[in-house]
């Protein structure tokens, strides 16, 4: 991509203030709903940064499968699961969190020192730029191909695990006699507000005026 | 630009998700967080694809593997998620003691 130094520094700046933030609020907010749009920000930011590092590509496929089928998996687990509980207090939690900060705090102290330590051996040849897909796709069916296709029977494997894993085995007996009796729709598992069906008043409404 | 800026990006993004995972006690949020995690690893991949391997993008190539095991583990752990709600009755961490000994 050929940006101006500047235009990639005040993008650069931006995107990752953006990801920091978003970050932060993924892992700090106390509302779930909160955290999982933030988390569909950090995936657009990180998809930014990729079209800095000149990769198209991969920036397309990240804003495809993490924010379009990841991040919207997450909202659909978020909405099945939407039960509104406030978690019993530990006696000790801030002990853990202020641990946990330390040790994050310290690994960050560490990688930071190491990637500034380090002399990167930077290469100087030609950027492969626009044509990165044709390269790409040559890993893929050269050297890359044993991963390739294992790569494809992962995902089988994951879809086959995640509908047997996910599925309702049976539905439980009261909600199926209830269905007898007055269609209604509710989810098996909380029945909470029953929401009752407009045929079903309309049905009761042609009762009536059957008895009449 | 730098490749140590990306680095560095993707160490805080490191250390955010790690942080996530070990304090947060909704389990979605535990996968939100491994997410993060994955997130980074791809960056820090990237950055080196772009600058200390520019001719063959092997670490382009590297990134897409990890988005495809990344979607795999996040479709099977909402489902393993689902399955322990709705036998459990409960998101909370603290109170899955399964394969406890």
């Amino acid at each position: 991509m050929n940006l101006a130094t500047g235009v990639q520094v005040v993008s650069f700046g931006i995107l990752a203030v953006m990801m920091i933030g978003a970050a932060l609020g993924v892992v700090l907010l106390s509302n779930i709903v909160y955290s999982a749009f933030l988390l569909g920000g950090v995936f657009v930011s990180i998809a930014g940064m990729y079209l800095l590092l000149n990769a198209d590509f991969v920036a397309a496929a990240q804003v495809l499968i993490y924010v379009g089928a990841v991040n919207v998996l997450i909202l659909f687990a978020i909405m099945l699961v939407n039960k509104r509980q406030d978690f019993i207090p530990l006696p000790r939690a801030w002990v853990r969190q202020v641990l946990t900060a330390v040790v994050s705090l310290g690994l960050f102290i560490l990688l930071s020192t190491m990637v500034l330590a380090t002399p990167w051996s930077f290469s100087t040849g030609p950027a492969a730029g626009d044509n990165s897909i044709v390269l790409i796709g040559q890993h893929f069916f050269s050297d890359f191909l044993l991963p390739f296709e294992l790569a494809s029977i992962l995902l089988l494997i994951a879809m086959v695990g995640a509908i047997i894993l996910a599925r309702r085995e049976f539905l439980p007996e009261q909600t199926l006699a209830t269905e007898l009796e007055q269609p209604v729709l509710t989810l098996p598992e909380r029945p909470r507000q029953l929401v009752s069906v407009a045929s079903d008043r309309n049905s009761s409404l042609d009762k009536v005026e059957r008895q009449k | 630009m730098q490749l140590q800026y990306f680095l560095l990006l993707s160490a805080a993004l490191f250390c955010i998700g790690i942080y996530g995972l070990i304090t947060s006690r909704n389990a979605v949020r535990v996968l939100m967080a491994i997410e993060l995690l994955l997130n980074s690893v791809n960056l820090n991949l990237m950055a080196f694809s772009n600058f200390l391997d520019t001719e063959a993008i092997r670490g382009q190539v590297f990134t897409v593997f990890v988005i495809t095991v990344a979607a795999a583990e996040a479709a099977v752990g909402l489902a393993i998620v689902l399955t322990i709600y709705r036998n459990r009755d409960t998101v909370d961490m603290e109170q899955f003691n399964l394969l406890k000994w």
